[in-house]
């Protein structure tokens, strides 16, 4: 547990520090969802009709631009290597730097959303449930993006290749996502998504970090 | 049994002699169920001519889901028996199967045009079948981008799990998501009520499609084999027969 801790605070303070790139994300998200009404005119209507979906957007591309983050560095300068020797379970060094991860990109990510929604007009009743799917919604984020990380680690022009290879893997969370917040809104109550949405982080916490660990395991030969 | 294939050279032998065979069949059976698609069946009294889309439509995208469960089930036995020919079989498969899903892409597309006055609707059916053509495509780009070829079939196979899990769940989730936004506003087809007079074509035509993907797959796998033989010759070791 120990070197759990370990790892998950050195990723932490590695991202929060000097060129860390922990603000980026958050940075992107915020800029990302400033071009949407610039694109598709200010109504007001039109833009409360597209928050829950422009936000959710957003922040699926902001997660996925920090994914790199997650092991290239560590794979470079030959960490990874040493990680992998540890005694420690390689899934649950994954487990931890998805952690540091989320701590560093979907907190960040979750504490911007409602003011962006507000931004765009979203209905006050959906901003708890946004609130709350992001909370349940971005570690799945992180563990998804820690596969196709892991798998892309040491390939060339490995970024955009990551891109075709876990956007389809988030499709799920955007959808419950935004249906979350579009049944608090409308009334039906945000409840059956977000038990969704908390199904699917329970799965991907069980799976995720073993498949990400096997394929790590498998780019450090 | 599973290790009486695991020879490739052994391998090579049953598949060329299944390969006349599979071409045989569905060179016969794909001209049937034209000629039974195109000339013998009624046209729709609803849909008109337009219904004898489907028959290249259907068994496309009934080929498209079949083999991405084959490359599963394959990459499975890849990673757990470390089988030398599973992995090449879902190699040769990945390509073959984006073809089939973008066919039935494309004659969906063509389909919606006269029936539903749109090339594309956010169906969930249409939406989860371009899901799936997503996946085949990282699939062959992640075996593309890595050149060692025994990683690339490890990373290939890990992807293609990690995908066939998701799979139920993207197409539960997009279910979800269209039932939510568009409440039937499109063409109700009436089920599973399908005459028989469209059936046995519709069955001879995927039947047709199964041999075609099979003939198709080995003359892949033979060129793979082929190639991991120049391979291992180039690197002056002795060929893996």
């Amino acid at each position: 547990m120990n070197a759990f801790a370990r790892i998950f605070a050195r990723d932490a303070s590695l991202a929060f520090r000097h060129g860390g790139g922990a603000g980026l994300a958050v940075a992107f998200f915020v800029l990302t969802v400033t071009l949407f009404p610039l694109g598709i005119g200010p109504e007001t209507q039109i833009l409360e009709r597209v928050s829950a979906g422009v936000v959710w957007v957003a922040a699926l591309l902001a997660t996925l631009l920090s994914l790199d983050r997650l092991f290239q560095a560590d794979y470079e300068d030959g960490s990874l290597d040493l990680l992998a020797l540890a005694p420690l379970p390689l899934a649950l060094v994954v487990l931890a730097k998805c952690a540091a991860h989320w701590l560093t990109t979907g907190l960040p990510l979750l504490i911007a959303a409602p003011v962006l929604a507000l931004l765009l007009n979203m209905d006050a009743g959906g901003l708890g449930a946004l609130v709350l799917a992001m909370l349940l919604g971005t570690p799945i984020l992180s563990i998804f993006g820690a596969i196709g990380a892991a798998l892309t680690v040491g390939v060339r022009r490995g970024g955009v290749l990551l891109t075709i290879l876990v956007l389809p893997l988030y499709i799920p969370v955007l959808i419950f996502g935004v249906c979350a917040i579009e049944g608090a809104i409308s009334g039906l109550g945000a409840r059956p998504h977000l038990l969704v949405l908390g199904a699917l982080l329970l799965g991907a916490l069980a799976l995720g970090p073993w498949a990400a660990a096997a394929s790590l395991r498998l780019n450090l030969d | 049994m599973l290790h009486r294939f695991a020879n490739p050279a052994r391998f090579g032998r049953i598949i060329a002699a299944i390969l006349p065979w599979g071409a045989g069949a569905s060179v016969l059976l794909l001209a049937l169920g034209l000629y039974l698609a195109l000339f013998v069946v009624p046209p729709d009294y609803q849909q008109k001519e337009t219904v004898r889309i489907m028959f290249v439509h259907v068994p496309a995208a009934w080929m498209a889901t079949m083999i991405y469960a084959v490359m599963a089930l394959a990459s499975a036995v890849a990673l757990v028996w470390k089988h030398p020919v599973a992995d090449l079989s879902a190699k040769a498969a990945a390509p073959i199967g984006a073809g089939f899903t973008f066919v039935a892409l494309a004659t969906g597309s063509l389909w919606g045009q006269p029936m539903w006055g749109s090339w594309w609707v956010w169906d969930a059916r249409l939406t989860s079948v371009l899901i799936l053509f997503f996946l085949y495509l990282g699939y062959i780009a992640l075996w593309e981008a890595i050149d060692d070829p025994a990683r690339a079939a490890k990373a290939a196979a890990i992807l293609a799990l990690v995908g066939a899990v998701n799979v139920p769940i993207i197409k539960f989730s997009v279910d979800w998501w269209n039932t939510l936004h568009q409440p039937a506003s499109i063409l109700k087809l009436s089920g599973s009520t399908i005459h028989a007079s469209m059936l046995y074509p519709l069955l001879v035509m995927i039947a047709g499609f199964t041999a075609f993907f099979v003939t198709v797959l080995i003359i892949r796998m033979q060129r793979e084999l082929a190639a991991r033989r120049v391979r291992a010759l180039a690197l002056g070791g002795s060929a893996d027969s």
